[in-house]
Formats: structure tokens, C-alpha cells, sequence
């Protein structure tokens, strides 16, 4: 019933997205689509809500795709999980879409194809056997794919969305190997098979690097993440969000139903690689989006941070669960999937106020903007509600997940694995080197974006956006709020899924009053009160607020912000963004990215001005990525004769193709 | 089984390789569509002992119709086109002749080797046909790659064709409907390669496929 719902709502969105294709081009087509798709993300929310509740496997099959095999559908409480996070996301997408949308340019290149991204999405997380997970998985890609490549004439979307695809059909190859050795010899491609034998001794490492390899580089993981930042700020901006908030947990989805559910108990070994991999994205991701100055495309690094805090709660869980420790591993798996929710909120907030500013300035160029907080207050306090969750500050919910994720970084020593106890607590400082170096990036983009003084004319005369992006906005801001201050009502909620991956789930937290603390694990004297914390901030401002009225300097003198004291009337010698994260590139950019510093002073006598110019390089680029390239490039350049040959020399080549091969065979057989 | 009807058997499927070896020596083209009917009647005959030998007659029909199209049809169609054309002259091998027998002999040695050690287990009748079929699927192509004529490309393609029968029909079990359909549709691929060959000639004035390099501007 529940996932005939579900499928209703898919088939819903599938059908939206026709119509779509038929009426894009009318004036209200817009928000007819996106109100639609709205109805059919709440119906799919409520219905996902309670499956979870539930907590009942339900299977379901439609007699439509292969024959004699069909599609197989099942909603457990994993799946009912992250049905809530796709729909909650595309709902509050469709919401900001209807004010949004209107700025679209070509919206017939955006409107059906929006829908469809989302539907493609729900059949990925319910699909129950790999046949309609891959067509699904595929689904998702292709669409999000136009998507990225509406604005096709603005510059780099080509680039982008060239390198998107190659990495899709990378992941998808991946995939569809990883699933066909879990199929083994029979061949049995539904997940129920799959699950009963899990995967065999010899393949696990096979599987598990390929799930790692197809689920990671959807999810962002550094250093599969080169196509993130390049598309997902080339699609209009609420596509933007749920590409980034949405899309990246769909992959980390994959990775936890093949992981964790499919292929059965793992060594602790493979949980090794999965906490490295972790840290590292965390660090790197933060780094990359420090010296980026283009707002949409510094978010989207953040997410790939954010997929490595994700990935080490994962990983943990793992390394926990593989040493039997089930109720660490409960506590890690909660807080991995808890900042998947927190993550798809904030960013797709994050995302909605960047798209905002871009509407209204037409700019995502930080060094560009500047006192948006005076044209756009309501934006800027979205924006920095978003912006305080991501930094991970309390009462907000990204400290509620985080701070989970240290506490199951502090159980690691009950591990008896030397190289996990070592690894854990090192991983738990990149960890804390992230979170603070993401405040550091996110008060650079709120204060270089919403604060000072406008450094362009654009900046000057932009103008608060409407009022469905603001309730967009503020649904998902209040949204951060309410699970940072009780976030045992979503720990809670989190018990079944938590108990389907690791057997066991976090102590449940009585609610009675709101104010009751959350407890990690039993016996762990750490807990933390989101009301409490909120009070006492509350307080503490309240007080700070009446003091400085009561005791300050009556007398009002008025200055530059950002001014250091210097009464200058150039707004371009303001503090930019490049010169806050000037420091912070000194320290870790000559390491991370080989940044070189070229300061040209004109000799005395020149009028010329002193020019300061920094070379950054992605060394996942170089190493990883350009060797490939350029050798695919030569090979095919070679082979590029092969394009002018005579009919004759091209039977001959077939010719000799064959005899070549039955001459194998006939050594070998 | 007697070994008359292995002999029989052996001996027509042999045949047709013998006269893969004679299409592959012919330098004119009415002999080589001559050869290439001889090889056609051959094939039905064979499949017609296959269908006596097989107790199978809906392999009749399969002999019925490898020598109505085939053997009768196909090489009357070839014979006009090669008259309309007026290109009665000495085919042009790019391959000496005797370097093509002697790389057909090649072939024909891999086939058998392989064949006869990859289908061990398969039932004597099979194992036979199937090597010699596979020689005669090698030698078309070599009758293929060696000539520049269109037309005797179009012969070594059908001959070709005829060693696949001829594994079909070997095979035990091997449904009617394939036959008939790879029958026809080389018979559909005859009349789409003779329209060809017209609006080949129409264009550069010969059938020579070299003419076509040209065209694509290959300059060799």
C-alpha cells in the first residue's frame, strides 16, 4: 500500500515531466510543474515517513522491464530513509523553483527534465533488484546530465558537463561490474538472492573496491570528485541543490545498501580504506573550496567535504561492526545517516540563497558582490542560518551530527585493531582541521558576499528575491534549527535504519521535556542538550545585546566596515576573498595544490601597477586524471589512420582479426 | 550409422571446400559464378543427405531452397548483371594465385585443427561439418579480401554464406526458421548489392571497388 503510494508518486513525476515537455513553453508552465512536482515530493514524504515509522520490509513487483524477470521494488527502513531526504529536498527544490524558475532563461531545457531527475532518483532507493537499480542509476545520470547542460552557451558548461558524463558512465561501469560478480555464477540479479549469500570470499575486495570506486565518485569522494565543482554549479540553482544535497546521498545510498546490506558481514580491513578515504575528502574538500572564489562552486566543494565526514561515520561503523561493538556501530551509522539529512538541508538552503544572489546580481563571483545584507536582508539570514549549520555551530544541526561523529571517533580505542585505534583518532583531527577550516570558508563567503560594502554597481542595485524562494528558504532554515535542538527525535526515527546495518541503535532518547539531553551511547558521560545550548546562546546574547546598549559609548561615530581604520573610498580595496584566504593558502595551499606566488614590482621609474599573481594546481588533476587523458588522446590520434582505408584493407583487417583469433584459440583450447 | 552415410557426407562437405579452392583460382567471372552454382548444388546436396542422414526432412526444404536461389537463381541474376555491365574480362587479383591457395591451405589446416579439438565431445557428423564449414567460411573471406572486383566480392560474401549453411544443417536441431530466414536474407542482400553495383558503375564507369577509394579519398 505504502509503496504503491510511492510508486504512484514516481509514476506521478514521470507523467509531470511529460506534460512538462508539452506546455514548457507557456508563460505559467513554471510554476504549474514545479507545484506539481511539489504535491507529488510531499505525497512521496509522507508516505517514506511512514514506511520508516513501520519499519516493515515491503516487496513489490511490477511485471514491466526485462521479461520473465520484471522489476522488483522494497521499501525498508533504509530505503524509507533516504526516500525522505530526496523528496524533502525536491520539495523544497519545486518550492524555490516556482519563484526561481521565473529567471530561467530557456525554461523548456530545465522543466521536464526536473521531474524526471527526481522520479529517477526514488526508483534508484527502491529498486530491489540491479537490473532496475542500473536503469534507474542511469536514469538519474542522464537527467541530471541536461540538466547541468541547460545553460549550454555559458562558458565552461561544455567542459562540465563532457567530464560529468565520463565519470557517470564511469560510476555506472562500476557499478554494473560490482553487481555482476555479486550476482555470481547463477547470474541472479535480484537483491533478495544477494543478500542470502552475500558476497564470496575470494570477490569481497573486488566488489567492495568497485562499490567504493561507482558509489564514490557519484558521492564526491576526493579523489573522484573532479566533476562536482564543474557541474553542479553550471545547473540553474535549484537543480544546483539537489544535485549536491540530494544526489551525492542517492550515491551514498548505493554504497550503504551494497555494503552494508548486500555483501554481508566485511573484514574490518575494508573499513580501513573507507575512514582514510574519509578524512582525506574532508580536508581536501574544505581546502579546494577555500580558494575558490565562485559561490556556487566553493558549496560544492563543501558538499565533497561533507561526503567525507559522512564516509568516515561510515567507516567506523564498519571497523565497529566488524568487531562486533554493535551499539559504536549504531552510534557511528546515526550520525553518518543523521548528516546525510542535515547535509541535504543546509545545502540545498545554501544553495537556494547562492541562486538568489545569482537572480538578483547575476554573478556568482564573490570579488564581485559585497553588502548584499542591506538590499537583501531576509536572503542573508537564510543564507547565514545555512551557513552557521554547515560550520557545524551549535544549536544547529550540523553540530548535532558532527559531535555524534566525534563520539564514535572517541569509542575507537575499545577496537582491538592497532592500525584502527591509530587511524581513528587521526582521522577525528582532520575531522576537527575541516570543521574549522569550514567556518573559516563560510565566514569569508558570508561576510565577502552579504557583508562591506557593495563592490560592484549590480551588487549595489540588486533587490530581495520573492517571496516562494524565501519560504523555500526559510522551511529548510527552520528545518536546521529544530534538528540541531532536538535532535533525539531524529536519532530516534534513525533506530530502525541504524538497526538494519548494525543490529543494534542508539539509546532512545526520551523526549518528554525537549530539553533532555542527547546520550550517544550508554555509559558515555558526554551528552548534549540542543535547548539548553540555544538558551544559554540566547542568553548570552540577550545580556551582551543590553550591556552594550546600556554601557557603550553613547556617542555614534560612523566608519568603513571593513575599513582597518583607513577612511579609503575605494570599495575595491575592501577585505576581498582572496585576501582572506590568503593565509590560509600559505599554510596548506604550497603542500595541497603546489600554489606559487608571482609578485611582479615594477621597476622604480614605472608607472605600471605591482601585480600579484597565484597559480593553484589540483593535484588529483595531474596525477590522476591528465596521464589517461592524454594518453587516450595519443592512441587515438594513432588510430585515427584507421578512419581512411580502403573497403579491401578493411575486410582484410576483420580478416586477419578472425584468423588472429581462431589461431588463439587453437593454441590455447 | 553406417559408414556409407559418414563417407557421403564427408565426401560432399569436403566437396564444397574443393570447390571453395576452385572459386579461389578462377580469374574470370562467368566461370567464377559457374563455380560458385556448382558449390550451391553441392551444399543442397549435402544438406539433402543430412536430411536423410539426420531423419530430419524439413531439411529438404532447406536443400529445396539452397538450389532454387542459390544455385539456380543467384548465378542467373550474376550472369546477367556480369553481361549488362559487358565486364566479361580478366579479374584483377591483388593476391597472386598461387600465394591465395596457398594461404587458403593455411586456412583450411587452422580450421581443421581447431574444429576437430574444440567440439571433441559433439557428435561425429557435427564435428565434420563443422570444420569443413568453417574452412569454407575462411576461404569466402579470403575470396573477399583477394579480388577488386565488386562482383566476385559479392560471390566470395554468398559463398561465405554457403559454409554457414552448411554448419546449420550440420548441427542437429537446428530450427527451420533461421535457414529460411538467413535464405532470404541473402537473397534480399543480393538485390540491395546489384542495385549497388548499377549506381556504382553509373557513377565511376566500372565496378572496380577501387574506384570507391578514390571516392573517399584515399590516395594509396
Amino acid at each position: 500500500m505504502i509503496i504503491a503510494a510511492l510508486l504512484a508518486s514516481v509514476a506521478l513525476l514521470l507523467g509531470i515531466s511529460l506534460v512538462a515537455l508539452a506546455v514548457a513553453g507557456r508563460r505559467q508552465a513554471g510554476v504549474v510543474v514545479y507545484g506539481a512536482t511539489a504535491v507529488a515530493c510531499a505525497v512521496a514524504v509522507a508516505a517514506a515517513a511512514v514506511g520508516l515509522a513501520g519499519n516493515q520490509a515491503i516487496e513489490f513487483h511490477l511485471p514491466i522491464g526485462l521479461p520473465w524477470t520484471g522489476a522488483h521494488f522494497r521499501l525498508d527502513a533504509l530505503s524509507a530513509f533516504f526516500l525522505i531526504v530526496v523528496n524533502l529536498g525536491g520539495m523544497s527544490a519545486s518550492i524555490f523553483g516556482c519563484g526561481y524558475g521565473r529567471h530561467e532563461i530557456a525554461p523548456q531545457r530545465v522543466l521536464p527534465f526536473f521531474p524526471a531527475f527526481l522520479a529517477g532518483m526514488n526508483l534508484v532507493v527502491l529498486a530491489n533488484d540491479a537490473f532496475s537499480f542500473l536503469l534507474a542509476w542511469e536514469f538519474m545520470s542522464l537527467m541530471s546530465w541536461a540538466l547541468v547542460m541547460s545553460h549550454d552557451r555559458e562558458p565552461d558548461t561544455a567542459r562540465a558537463g563532457y567530464i560529468y558524463i565520463v565519470m557517470a558512465s564511469f560510476s555506472m561501469l562500476a557499478l554494473l561490474l560490482a553487481f555482476g560478480i555479486l550476482a555470481g555464477p547463477d547470474g541472479n540479479y535480484a537483491f533478495d538472492v544477494m543478500r542470502a549469500h552475500g558476497a564470496a570470499q575470494g570477490s569481497a575486495a573486488i566488489v567492495f573496491s568497485l562499490v567504493l570506486l561507482g558509489a564514490g565518485s557519484k558521492a564526491g569522494l576526493v579523489p573522484l570528485h573532479v566533476w562536482l565543482p564543474l557541474a553542479h554549479p553550471a545547473a540553474p540553482s535549484h537543480v544546483s541543490a539537489l544535485m549536491s544535497g540530494v544526489m551525492t546521498k542517492v550515491a551514498v545510498y548505493a554504497f550503504i545498501r551494497i555494503a552494508f546490506d548486500l555483501m554481508g558481514p566485511l573484514d574490518w580491513r575494508y573499513s580501513v580504506i573507507v575512514i582514510g578515504l574519509g578524512g582525506v575528502t574532508a580536508v581536501m574538500g574544505v581546502l579546494y573550496a577555500l580558494m575558490q572564489h565562485d559561490l556556487k562552486r566553493l558549496l560544492a566543494y563543501h558538499t565533497v567535504e561533507n561526503i567525507g565526514i559522512i564516509f568516515t561515520g561510515l567507516g567506523l561503523a564498519l571497523a565497529f561492526r566488524a568487531n562486533g561493538l554493535t551499539a559504536a556501530a549504531a552510534l557511528a551509522a546515526s550520525a553518518a545517516l543523521f548528516h546525510v539529512f542535515n547535509h541535504s538541508v543546509f545545502k540545498s538552503l545554501l544553495f537556494f540563497g547562492s541562486g538568489a544572489v545569482l537572480a538578483s546580481t547575476g554573478t556568482r563571483d564573490m570579488e564581485k558582490l559585497g553588502g548584499l545584507i542591506r538590499v537583501m536582508p531576509r536572503t542573508a539570514t537564510g543564507f547565514l542560518i545555512g551557513a552557521a549549520a554547515i560550520s557545524a555551530l551549535p544549536p544547529l544541526n550540523g553540530f548535532a551530527s558532527e559531535w555524534l561523529t566525534f563520539q564514535a571517533i572517541f569509542l575507537s580505542p575499545a577496537l582491538p585493531q592497532w592500525g584502527l585505534r591509530f587511524l581513528a583518532p587521526a582521522v577525528g583531527a582532520m575531522l576537527a582541521l575541516a570543521a574549522a577550516l569550514a567556518a573559516a570558508c563560510f565566514v569569508k563567503a558570508f561576510g565577502v558576499t552579504f557583508l562591506g560594502r557593495p563592490r560592484t554597481p549590480a551588487a549595489e542595485t540588486a533587490v530581495e528575491t520573492d517571496s516562494m524562494s524565501l519560504a523555500a528558504m526559510f522551511a529548510l532554515a527552520g528545518l536546521c534549527v529544530v534538528a540541531g535542538i532536538v535532535p533525539g527525535f531524529f536519532t530516534n526515527a534513525l533506530g530502525t535504519v541504524s538497526h538494519m546495518l548494525t543490529a543494534s541503535e542508539m539509546p532512545h532518547q526520551a523526549l518528554v521535556a525537549l530539553g533532555t539531553p542527547l546520550l550517544p551511547s550508554l555509559g558515555n558521560p558526554n551528552s548534549y542538550s540542543g535547548l539548553m545550548v540555544a538558551g544559554l546562546l540566547l542568553l548570552a546574547g540577550t545580556v551582551t545585546y543590553l550591556a552594550v546598549r546600556t554601557f557603550a559609548n553613547v556617542a555614534t561615530r560612523h566608519s568603513l566596515a571593513w575599513g582597518c581604520g583607513y577612511p579609503d573610498t575605494s570599495r575595491n580595496s575592501q577585505y576581498s576573498a582572496e585576501s582572506f584566504a590568503q593565509p590560509i593558502r600559505r599554510v596548506f595551499g604550497t603542500l595541497a595544490f603546489d600554489a606559487r606566488e608571482e609578485v611582479f614590482m615594477p621597476p622604480p621609474g614605472d608607472v605600471g601597477a605591482a601585480k600579484i599573481h597565484v597559480t593553484l594546481r589540483d593535484p588529483a588533476w595531474d596525477l590522476l586524471y591528465a596521464p589517461p587523458a592524454s594518453a587516450v588522446a595519443f592512441i587515438a590520434d594513432r588510430l585515427n589512420v584507421l578512419q581512411f582505408l580502403t573497403i579491401r584493407r578493411y575486410l582484410s583487417l576483420v580478416f586477419l582479426a578472425l584468423v588472429l583469433l581462431l589461431t588463439v584459440l587453437a593454441l590455447w583450447v | 550409422m553406417s559408414a556409407l552415410v559418414f563417407d557421403v557426407s564427408h565426401l560432399l562437405a569436403g566437396s564444397l571446400v574443393l570447390m571453395s579452392f576452385v572459386l579461389l583460382y578462377q580469374d574470370r567471372l562467368p566461370s567464377l559464378i559457374n563455380t560458385f552454382a556448382l558449390q550451391s548444388l553441392l551444399l543442397s546436396l549435402a544438406i539433402g543427405w543430412q536430411a536423410q542422414a539426420q531423419g530430419a526432412p524439413h531439411l529438404l526444404v532447406t536443400a529445396a531452397l539452397a538450389i532454387v536461389l542459390k544455385a539456380i537463381l543467384i548465378p542467373m541474376v550474376l550472369r546477367r548483371l556480369v553481361r549488362s555491365l559487358g565486364i566479361h574480362r580478366t579479374i584483377e587479383t591483388v593476391v597472386g594465385i598461387g600465394p591465395a591457395m596457398l594461404a587458403g591451405m593455411a586456412l583450411v589446416a587452422l580450421a581443421m585443427a581447431l574444429m576437430l579439438r574444440v567440439t571433441a565431445a559433439a557428435n561425429i557428423f557435427a564435428r565434420e561439418d563443422l570444420a569443413f564449414a568453417l574452412s569454407v567460411v575462411l576461404l569466402g573471406l579470403l575470396v573477399m579480401v583477394t579480388r577488386r572486383n565488386a562482383v566476385s566480392q559479392v560471390i566470395g560474401f554468398m559463398s561465405l554464406e554457403n559454409g554457414l549453411v552448411l554448419a546449420a544443417t550440420g548441427a542437429k536441431g537446428m530450427p527451420m526458421v533461421v535457414e529460411t530466414s538467413v535464405a532470404f536474407s541473402i537473397l534480399i542482400a543480393l538485390i540491395v548489392i546489384g542495385i549497388f553495383l548499377f549506381r556504382i558503375r553509373e557513377r565511376f564507369d566500372t565496378v572496380d571497388v577501387a574506384a570507391l577509394d578514390e571516392f573517399r579519398g584515399d590516395r594509396q
